[in-house]
């Protein structure tokens, strides 16, 4: 538009006024909050006030030595279980994809037996495995020559046992994670490095893994936080984690509700940091995927308070 | 760019035949290209074009005939009057001489327009890092995208995103670069930008390109010959003048009628 257009309706010389116009109400919203305020006062009134809970003795639990050690025991377990799942995993899953069908018939062997059977029953069975396989012998079959041996009863101690029951369970479903990542990365991505020069192997490290990461990485976050929980389990076979340390305390002492709060507030705690953890893995990978990454907690929280700070 | 030295035909194909399934894609396709040449293939969906360039570049294996690039038998090799079929490292290592743009462009969607193109000169072709992203940056202002290094494929228009994936063949120093539609997928207005990319390869550098494309301004412009393809044949074989002045079969008339 050009001033000399017409001179009786010239246009504005500025933009018009920001709108500034009444919301929309919503009363619903009010007295939902109302009644999810007043119920949640409630409860926390009734825990408060409730002596049987006896908090005292939860603060005093919550940092013994036992249950800071079993608290170690259940990260340490969570994490070599973890290790082990992933690795395997992954291997199991480019197994499952390979053209051999002698080797995509092991991987899809493995994954029938170890997630067909329970976790428990598979904790108990290594446990015990020293009963079938008294020696592990590394060599050749028929009485071949060996070239190392082991005493399972002594090499199997519970926490072994627990350690590659909950992996190699892991690595079952794992392998399946994996694989719905890899097929989820589009074939002309393959294509254009095999059209480069790239080798399969290469293709496969350089290309297709790190993109089928951004499928990967969320479940793995959900199976890290659910291996916490489940290696619980263990406690059948009496490895001192944190829910065996917890049921040998409250044996003794039948503070049993106060030592399940205390653990239930370790496990808590782990699994928000694990969460966080796996908010920052997830931005991480998800780079090139979205056209601007969105801004963090923390730059949330800044930005937020940088605003206020220019309003006042 | 690499210009061969062995007299060869950059390309060769004689009477190759492809099938997927039941389903005979190629039925005797023959062919001579000579190096520097730029060829056009045009031809309806499904008429074979596509699958004669990957056969070219080995990503679909052909059941008869024979096809050579550069004077190497694509896929096999020959002792004697027996045929060994190559090994995966050979066939990577024919792969790395050929370039190949494709009608998705196929970026590296987790690396930015730079690591897109310095990714396998250094992985493959052993280049110092330093000196990969030197070159990549001159091709990548030869695109005109000098300014976009950093740029993410997500964050590039499809024009942007395909003279990035030509940078990227290019960066191979390859000995002969594969089309296949690079501009049907693109908004009208930035078909032009990618063929003024692929016009300057063609005059300026020489490049023994096969382009299949619908772009038959391109075509007139740039190409030494035009094959028509349908059925899995070539059935019309001329120079551009020819395919816009007097085509001779009937099956050409429609199908250019039907495009222009």
């Amino acid at each position: 538009m050009s001033a000399s257009a017409t001179p009786e309706t010239a246009p504005p010389a500025t933009r018009p006024k920001d709108i500034k116009a009444i919301p929309v109400r919503h009363p619903g919203r009010w007295v939902v909050a109302a009644v999810v305020l007043f119920l949640l006062i409630s409860i926390g009134n009734s825990m408060a006030a409730n002596s049987r809970f006896q908090w005292g003795i939860v603060k005093d639990f919550f940092f013994s030595s036992r249950i800071l050690h079993g608290l170690v025991v259940t990260l340490e377990l969570t994490a070599v279980a973890m290790a082990i799942g992933i690795v395997l995993g992954v291997v199991l899953a480019v197994m499952r994809l390979s053209a051999n069908p002698l080797v995509s018939g092991a991987s899809w062997f493995y994954i029938w037996i170890f997630r067909g059977t329970p976790v428990l029953v598979q904790i108990l069975f290594w446990y015990n495995i020293a009963a079938i396989y008294p020696h592990f012998a590394l060599g050749l079959p028929f009485n071949g020559p060996q070239f190392a041996h082991i005493n399972a009863t002594a090499a199997i101690t519970p926490f072994v046992a627990g350690v590659l029951a909950l992996g190699l369970n892991e690595a079952a479903y794992y392998a399946e994670i994996v694989r719905a990542g890899i097929i989820s990365v589009d074939e002309g991505q393959t294509e254009a490095a095999q059209s480069l020069g790239m080798t399969p192997l290469l293709t496969m490290r350089r290309i297709v893994l790190p993109q089928a990461m951004r499928v990967i990485v969320p479940p793995t976050g959900n199976e890290t936080i659910s291996m916490l929980k489940t290696s619980s389990l263990v406690s059948v076979i009496a490895v001192t984690e944190l829910t065996y340390a917890a049921q040998q305390i409250y044996a003794v002492n039948y503070r049993t509700i106060q030592l399940l709060i205390v653990i239930s507030i370790w496990y808590l705690i782990v699994t928000t940091v694990l969460t966080i953890g796996q908010y920052y893995v997830e931005r991480y990978y998800g780079r090139g995927a979205t056209r601007n990454l969105p801004d963090t907690p923390l730059q949330r929280i800044r930005r937020g308070l940088r605003i206020r700070h220019e309003w006042s | 760019m690499v210009v061969s030295t062995n007299g060869d035909p950059m390309v060769k194909a004689e009477e190759v035949h492809k099938s997927f399934g039941r389903l005979e894609v190629l039925k005797g396709v023959s062919l001579e290209v000579r190096p520097g040449e730029v060829i056009c293939i045009i031809g309806p969906s499904g008429s074979g074009k596509s699958t004669f360039l990957r056969c070219i570049n080995h990503l679909e294996k052909i059941d008869a005939g024979r096809l050579w690039v550069d004077g190497n038998l694509v896929g096999y090799r020959q002792v004697g009057d027996k045929l060994y079929e190559q090994r995966a490292s050979e066939v990577t290592k024919d792969r790395a001489e050929i370039g190949m743009v494709f009608q998705r462009f196929n970026l590296f969607g987790h690396m930015t327009a730079l690591e897109n193109v310095i990714e396998a000169p250094i992985r493959v072709r052993k280049l110092q890092k330093r000196v990969a992203v030197a070159q990549a940056k001159v091709l990548l202002e030869r695109v005109g995208l000098a300014d976009k290094l950093d740029a993410y494929p997500s964050q590039l228009s499809g024009g942007q995103q395909q003279r990035v994936a030509i940078a990227r063949a290019l960066a191979m120093q390859p000995k002969l670069m594969l089309f296949d539609e690079p501009t049907s997928a693109l908004d009208p207005e930035l078909v032009g930008e990618v063929l003024e990319v692929m016009k300057a390869l063609a005059f300026d550098f020489q490049t023994t390109m096969i382009v299949v494309t619908h772009e038959m301004g391109f075509a007139r412009e740039a190409a030494d010959r035009v094959l028509m393809m349908d059925d899995g044949r070539i059935i019309e074989e001329g120079t551009p003048d020819h395919f816009f002045q007097a085509p001779r079969e009937e099956r050409t008339k429609q199908f250019l009628a039907a495009i222009l």
